[in-house]
């Protein structure tokens, strides 16, 4: 009875002590945002830098209201996720296959490893060149982007799925196509989702570099364009939007990892 | 036991002949010759590194012979010839036990009936109808260890590898397994062979006791069980006979686990 009312207690405290740490995660940024009201409004940081939350909200509505806010908003997140398939389709396959393969992977990873550290930004000029303003251009600097983690990590991710596996495979009499599917996508899988993660991040940087040099349109191309004008609740306000395409992403991304991944441990 | 060739048994199911393997100046198997008669539990027991898991690797497909050859004789058609229970955990962790236990089915293209019928069977004999759409994570060693097991009978070899299957697991779960794995053997005699380093293993569960030699792995001896069947784990502890035997094979082995030692 005893050993019951301790673990209950235990029990209660990890829920409360949930429940407190949620509290905290949304008060951080509802406090922030209200000092900086406050700073705002008493005049003691510079608005035409900082300027109130208030006064972006009030952007944020008219740029809705035209409708501007949608379409820019929209076009981003069809060259992001055009770009994402783009990349990471081939990264996958690459990757996996330089996962089983020695030979191959004798090939690419010099190729990966030299082109891998030179900033995906600085061949937006070169991707311009090729693919011209229109829509391929971004659509391949995410892809870019996304190429590399995503590769980078199913290699990783099969090179660490243990020997025993494969041998069970063997033993099992289990095809080459076969080994590809039941052991070693699935064994990657887990490092994949993190490649997926990591290149959803570096594919919202690079679409909006490339919206802000060779755009007429999308998020990046509104930041630039409010910087242009100097119209600092705009850029604010584009700059927001990025922040919540990030967040549902990231939100979206582990929800599909809980459904791609149940095995996992953690989960 | 002398390494002179000897004239193949008639009822052989597995001929071993001259058997050597090197890896690379490593000297792991030295001319091993056995006839393991079909429907025989067979067991190898040796010193760690006696070559005897490379032996089994030998058998189930997952290394290649240096010299020598391995003959089955009388394969089933449509069946597969050997199936392997592995050391540790080897179930796939991304599959259910369900999916795990029709791992071999599958990859043979077996029926979907026939399928189904033989998992859910295996399951039903293993004790894990109730886990079926779990995932290992989600069971204790000594579950995955059965769900490991069905895999390997459910798939319907001809002959069943296992290498030291138990040998992870605490000595109550290791009880258990053993009356389970008699239990289900004992059902319908597939020709076994089974790797341990443990002495009672090996004489709870075999027919015959290979004892190999510290690495190269040689044939020491092989020794009778005459121990009757259906088989009590706990009730042969008492039997006197239990002890000789487990007592007489110490005795060969004990210079080996030395010599492997020093």
């Amino acid at each position: 009875m005893a050993a019951i009312a301790i673990t209950d207690l235990g029990e209660r405290k990890r829920v409360a002590q949930k429940r407190r740490d949620r509290i905290i995660s949304v008060a951080s940024p509802v406090g922030l945002l209200l000092a900086w009201e406050l700073a705002a409004q008493l005049g003691a940081i510079d608005t035409r830098f900082f300027p109130a939350p208030s006064s972006i909200l009030r952007a944020l509505v008219a740029t809705a209201q035209t409708g501007e806010l949608w379409t820019d908003t929209s076009i981003s997140l069809q060259r992001l996720f055009f770009g994402f398939l783009l990349g990471g389709i081939p990264a996958l396959i690459l990757g996996i296959v330089m996962g089983i393969s020695r030979p191959i992977r004798a090939f690419v990873d010099p190729l990966i490893a030299a082109t891998y550290p030179i900033p995906k930004s600085s061949i937006l000029p070169l991707i311009l060149l090729i693919f011209g303003l229109g829509e391929m251009s971004k659509v391949m600097m995410v892809a870019i982007g996304v190429f590399y983690p995503i590769a980078i990590n199913s290699t990783a991710g099969v090179l660490q799925i243990s020997r025993v596996y494969l041998d069970v495979g063997k033993s099992f009499r289990a095809n080459r196509m076969a080994t590809f599917r039941t052991i070693a996508l699935p064994g990657a899988l887990p490092f994949i989702m993190t490649g997926v993660k990591l290149g959803a991040g570096l594919g919202l940087i690079l679409i909006a570099i490339a919206e802000m040099v060779g755009a007429k349109s999308g998020i990046g191309y509104m930041i630039w364009s409010a910087w242009e004008t100097f119209s600092v609740e705009r850029m604010y306000v584009g700059l927001f939007v990025i922040a919540i395409i990030g967040f549902v992403m990231t939100l979206a991304l582990n929800e599909l990892e809980r459904w791609l991944i149940p095995w996992k441990t953690d989960a | 036991m002398t390494a002179a060739p000897r004239a193949p048994l008639a009822s052989a199911k597995i001929g071993i002949r001259n058997l050597h393997k090197h890896f690379g100046g490593m000297r792991a198997i030295e001319d091993v010759s056995i006839d393991i008669a079909e429907g025989t539990f067979f067991v190898i027991v040796g010193p760690s590194g006696c070559g005897k898991t490379t032996l089994l690797r030998i058998l189930g497909g997952l290394e290649q012979v240096t010299s020598g050859t391995v003959e089955v004789s009388d394969p089933s058609r449509g069946r597969p010839q050997f199936s392997m229970v592995f050391q540790g955990d080897s179930i796939f962790p991304w599959m259910t036990v369900w999916d795990n236990t029709a791992y071999g089915l599958r990859m043979r293209s077996a029926g979907k009936d026939e399928t189904e019928r033989a998992v859910r069977h295996w399951l039903d004999r293993t004790g894990l109808t109730r886990f079926a759409h779990l995932y290992p994570h989600q069971l204790s060693g000594g579950m995955r260890q059965r769900v490991s097991i069905a895999r390997a009978f459910a798939n319907d070899p001809d002959i069943l590898l296992m290498d030291e299957p138990f040998s992870a697991l605490d000595e109550q779960n290791r009880t258990i397994l053993h009356q389970e794995l008699l239990r289900i053997w004992e059902a319908d005699k597939k020709t076994v062979v089974f790797i341990t380093h443990s002495v009672d293993e090996a004489v709870t569960l075999g027919d015959k006791i290979m004892v190999m030699t510290a690495g190269p792995g040689r044939t020491k001896t092989i020794i009778d069980v005459p121990l009757e069947r259906p088989r009590s784990v706990l009730e042969l502890r008492h039997d006197p006979r239990y002890g000789e035997i487990v007592y007489g094979i110490w005795g060969h082995l004990k210079d080996e686990v030395e010599r492997a030692r020093g």
